[in-house]
């Protein structure tokens, strides 16, 4: 299918026009010139085609030959995905390392997949079956963590004509024929392509009704997601966008984790190539690399690449989505994706809309945020994708276009603070600025499988979180002290619950995962001392004198003071401590307000 | 080699000429202005009738039809060798201290290459610089981009001095790259001075664009001087500080080139894909698996207006690992170095400190004076507005808390150096000003261990 098209006749950056000798697709892939550079058209007409180079185009001459190769920017799809890193057009940076060595020079064009690796294939279909697209035609347990599931291609249907028996079969080994009613022979691999820009299709999408539970505690309490679901995190740079995405990777309870790079820095990646494999998933113990795949386009790799980095990321996540999966796709920046279409934009003197980014960005990002959902799949089978997008607004202002637009189409807003990232207050997300619409879909749940008072223990926390920030509104004018003791007490529990709920410390290792459960009673603990404390307040008794009980700060250092495995025995343990210490504070005051009566009238 | 004789057109650092079959994009040529004046040019567009020429250097007296032009067939390469060591270099990789041309061991590209992901190795060994502030609350690593974000009559080539003096980056083999872009004579004398006052120069590579020097030329600057770091870390295993001042000056050579070319501006005029550009410079820093060197970097920028969210410093600070940010008001109270702690940051810290690499009540102290001297200075602007009198006793701990850790513990000599186990005892000493149930981010072991010893003494 490879065909001359055309020679190149203009060079700007990552931008090459081509006078045209041939009929030429849109989005079909190319290869441009005697280096091979791999690109894609994005606009085309009769004489003339616009490519979009996803290498450095240095070096390149006009009249250099481009070659046509029949089919648009597509990803391999099959076994090896897992626990390996690809670039932003799915290349596999392992083997362009041992091909080029430790720097990306160009040219390298390895197949995606490992060509040479056994897989113990179990085949669930013989010779007669009928099958259609999305059934199961193989298991293969790619990792201890996930078992790959072969499927009939989204185009392919029709009867088995041949089939192999289960076996150790290499990824381009032909595990069956199908014939569809047409006549025609459909060889199927254990890979297959898909165009990076077309959704995989779906039977339905179904209603959002489970959390996506991600160890976070302010996000799982109080803004969760769910599942199918998609959320922003906006934030200057500094405030933890990165770090919450890792812990994300890290912690989230879905099946397979899609972490797309795109434009950040190259240590990151690093970091998690390094860090994730001695991590242990908490739910079974294995590493969780085995669940990982990974997409690198650095922020000085070429930045056509970086505009395909985040659909080569969802088709990817699509698929194992196709296989039943709950996926979780995390993208690290999507402003950077968003410059990356500006630049392009610019290059071709495209009329730009706000800040320079074309008018087509909002459109752009909502191909990508639609992508995300909870659906049965073409093979019947439950699955979801969710998309968490980090986004970088400049001079960490939440007005500009990318953050803007972005809103409109998620539905979780995790806002990262300056202030609060200065403070060391991490996760820096702002409790007044976020928000989750997806509470409503999701109370039914967190009543079932955490307990009956799960939301208004939840409210009390945002009430007083709110009531908080407005006393200190007030108390920045006048200061603390003229408050009324009610208010200072308001004041004492948000501390506590700031400090000790809402701040998580993601390199302490006890902190770094903390369960529904654990956040549940932390709170539950917090009202329980509220409650008593107010009680005692109304009789009386001082702020002060309640802070400076030992509990106080022994709930505040219950988040990474005390382990998972330990919760139950010690929040059942400081229950019991803080109804001694309030009865032991409370005797001593009545002891003290009767004596003082007594003095009264003698 | 194939020569142009004439243009079409010179427009600011622009010259537009025939296109040809033979240019390449990103071509470096040769031009003769008409006084057989010699600059270095290179293709930045390439269509079928124009191909378009950036002039690192004055177009002036350049004229359409006497001007001449030479290709060279390659791209822009600097050659390199051990011999760069202990030599000065103008802005385009020319010596100018009199001493004899380079003999180059290979030629390479100044654009270099991105290191694959897969290569890198992440940055975890400590520096110590000898600075509380630096050591103890945004500490370096070997192989970090940490640039200084500074505003103009602040301290930070003292600072930049005094880190390339005292910092441990030199287990073995070092070296220091040194670059000015647009840089005063007497910055630059200052830093070559100071160089070699401390023995360094001998060890350094210096690369001076100087603010009378050609404004485009700085496009080239840190990209010479990054392509030299490589060779001298990943070629010959050196442990290299690169110190790149300064970026604001680079930034505004790129805005200049942005607008000549008529593009789409962004954020005050600075281009679209200033990210991209900055990123190809500050991402040239790191560690690779299985190669003894490293490329550690401080770039230093001034804030226009001191405004640290100007793109020059916010597009830097989304690129590299932390910041060490200046403040003019410690400077004011004569604070030298006047860091501010709270919008500073090293993103690699985590994995440089603590047990087995500095000391283990490390990570937990750092957050600690954060999150105090980050209340003690909200306590001090409600001071300002509601008076002293109006503070509970508590706020007022916090005052004290900020003043003795802004005497006591940021502020040092330009020549005093500081170990790590030192700092971090001032640390918790400044610390016992508060009340030890304020401490929420210690463990009570550490309250225990250091805490109270401290408060004791
Ligand atoms: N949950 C967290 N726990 C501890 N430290 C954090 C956390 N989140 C962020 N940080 C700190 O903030 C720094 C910056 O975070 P990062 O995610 O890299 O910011 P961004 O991506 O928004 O620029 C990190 O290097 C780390 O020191
Ligand atoms: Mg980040």
């Amino acid at each position: 299918m490879e065909r001359l098209i055309g020679y190149v006749k203009w060079i700007s950056g990552p931008v090459v026009k081509i006078k045209a000798t041939e009929d030429i697709r849109m989005l079909e892939m190319v290869k441009v010139g005697r280096l091979g550079l791999i690109g894609e058209v994005i606009s085309t007409s009769e004489s003339e085609a616009v490519i979009q180079v996803y290498e450095e185009t240095e070096g390149l001459r006009l009249q250099e030959e481009v070659i046509g190769m029949g089919r648009p920017l597509s990803v391999a799809l099959g076994p090896g995905l897992l626990g390996n890193i690809f670039d932003g057009i799915g290349r596999p940076l392992m083997d362009i390392k041992n091909e080029l060595g430790d720097f990306i020079l160009r040219g390298a064009n390895p197949f995606p997949l490992p060509l040479t690796k056994v897989w113990r294939v179990k085949m669930e279909i013989k010779k007669g079956d009928i099958v259609k697209p999305g059934d199961i035609l193989a298991r293969i347990r790619e990792t201890p963590l996930v078992e790959h599931r072969i499927m009939c291609p989204p185009d392919v249907s029709g009867t088995v004509i041949e089939a192999k028996e289960s076996g150790d079969y290499t990824v381009d080994t032909v595990i069956a024929k199908v014939k569809d009613d047409d006549g025609k022979m459909h060889e199927i691999k254990l890979f297959h392509y898909w165009p990076v820009r077309k959704p995989r299709p779906i039977l339905e999408r179904t209603p959002l009704e489970e959390p996506l539970l991600t160890g976070q505690r302010v996000l799982d309490l109080l803004f969760p997601m769910a599942k199918g679901g998609t959320a922003a995190i906006p934030g200057g740079f500094g405030t933890g966008k990165t770090v919450t995405q890792h812990q994300l990777a890290k912690w989230a309870d879905a099946d397979v984790i899609i972490y797309i790079g795109c434009g950040e820095r190259g240590n990151e990646m690093a970091e998690v190539l390094e860090d994730f494999p001695r991590l242990r998933d908490p739910k079974t113990g294995e590493s969780l690399m085995e669940r990982l795949i990974l997409i690198a386009n650095i922020s000085n790799m070429p930045v056509a690449a970086r505009e395909a980095s985040i659909f080569t990321g969802i088709t990817i996540g699509e698929y194992f989505r196709d296989m039943g999966y709950d996926v979780a796709i995390m993208a690290d920046s999507t402003s950077r994706w968003a410059e990356a279409l500006r630049e392009i934009a610019g290059r071709l003197e495209e009329m730009p809309a706000e800040e320079g980014f074309p008018a087509y960005l909002p459109t752009r990002l909502a191909e990508f945020y639609e992508r995300a959902g909870r659906v049965k799949t073409l093979g019947g089978r439950k699955g979801s994708i969710s998309i968490i997008g980090a986004v970088s607004p400049p001079g960490g202002d939440f007005s500009e276009p990318v953050t803007q637009h972005t809103r409109r189409f998620i539905r979780c807003f995790w806002a990262l603070d300056k202030e609060l990232a200065s403070a060391r207050h991490f996760p820096s997300v702002n409790w007044l600025n976020s928000y989750t619409e997806y509470f409503e879909d999701l109370k039914l749940w967190f009543k079932q499988n955490v307990a009956e008072d799960f939301q208004s223990l939840r409210n009390w926390t945002i009430n007083l979180l709110q009531e908080e920030s407005n006393l200190q509104r007030i108390a920045q004018l006048v200061g603390v002290g003229v408050l009324p003791e009610p208010q200072k007490l308001i004041l004492l529990v948000a501390k506590m619950i700031k400090e000790g709920f809402l701040r998580q410390n993601a390199y302490d290792p006890i902190d770094t995962y903390c369960s529904l459960r654990k956040g549940y009673l932390i709170l539950k603990l917090m009202r329980m001392y509220y409650e008593r404390a107010l009680s005692l307040i109304r009789e009386g008794m001082l702020t002060q004198k309640i802070e400076e009980l030992p509990i106080t700060s022994k709930i505040i250092r219950l988040s990474f003071s005390v382990p998972e495995t330990k919760i139950e025995d010690e929040f059942a343990f400081l229950a019991e401590e803080l109804d001694r210490e309030f009865r032991e504070l409370e005797a001593n005051y009545r002891k003290v307000l009767s004596y003082r009566r007594r003095e009264q009238f003698a | 080699m194939l020569e142009y004789a004439g243009v079409k057109k010179i427009s600011g650092p622009l010259i537009f000429i025939e296109s040809l079959p033979e240019l390449l994009y990103g071509e470096v040529v040769e031009i003769f202005s008409p006084d057989g004046e010699e600059k270095l040019g290179k293709v930045i567009e390439l269509g079928d009738e124009l191909a378009v020429i950036q002039v690192f250097g004055e177009t002036g007296g350049l004229s359409p039809s006497r001007t001449r032009i030479r290709l060279s067939n390659d791209t822009f390469k600097i050659g390199v060798s051990r011999d760069v060591i202990g030599r000065i270099f103008n802005g385009m990789g020319r010596p100018i201290d009199g001493g004899p041309e380079i003999v180059a061991e290979e030629f390479l590209d100044v654009n270099g290459f991105a290191i694959n992901p897969v290569s890198r190795s992440y940055p975890r060994d400590f520096i110590q610089t000898g600075i509380s502030a630096i050591d103890v609350t945004m500490t370096v690593v070997r192989g970090q981009k940490l640039p200084i974000f500074s505003g103009s009559g602040l301290p930070h080539n003292e600072l930049a001095v005094q880190i390339a003096r005292q910092a441990k980056i030199y287990d073995r083999d070092f070296a220091i790259v040194f670059a000015a872009m647009g840089v005063k004579h007497d910055i630059a004398r200052y830093f070559i001075e100071s160089f070699e006052k401390s023995g360094a120069l001998r060890k350094s590579v210096v690369f001076l664009n100087l603010a009378n020097d050609p404004v485009i030329e700085r496009l080239i600057t840190p990209r010479c001087a990054l392509t030299i770091a490589e060779y001298l870390a990943f070629g010959m295993g050196m442990h290299v500080l690169v110190i790149l001042t300064d970026m604001t000056n680079y930034c505004e050579a790129l805005r200049e080139l942005s607008s000549r070319r008529g593009e789409i501006p962004g954020r005050k005029g600075y281009p679209g894909y200033m990210y991209s550009d900055l990123a190809s410079i500050y991402e040239r820093a790191g560690k690779i698996r299985d190669r003894d060197g490293s490329i550690t970097q401080i770039p230093i920028l001034s804030m226009p207006e001191d405004d640290i969210a100007h793109p020059i410093p916010d597009l830097t600070g989304y690129i590299t690992e932390g910041q060490i940010v200046l403040s003019r008001e410690l400077y004011r109270k004569g604070i030298y170095p006047p860091i501010n702690i709270l919008p500073s940051l090293s993103r690699l810290m985590k994995s440089g400190i603590g047990e087995g690499k500095t000391r283990k009540d490390h990570p937990h102290l750092s957050d600690q004076l954060y999150a105090a001297y980050s209340h003690a200075v909200w306590v001090r602007n409600l001071a300002a507005i509601v008076g002293e009198e109006e503070l509970s006793q508590k706020e007022r701990l916090y005052l004290k808390f900020a003043d003795s850790f802004e005497t006591r513990f940021m502020r040092q000599g330009f020549e005093e150096e500081r170990s790590i186990e030192e700092s971090l005892d001032i640390g918790w000493e400044v610390l016992t000003t508060l009340p030890e149930e304020e401490l929420h981010r210690v463990t009570m072991e550490e309250i225990e261990e250091f805490y109270r010893r401290f408060r004791r003494a």
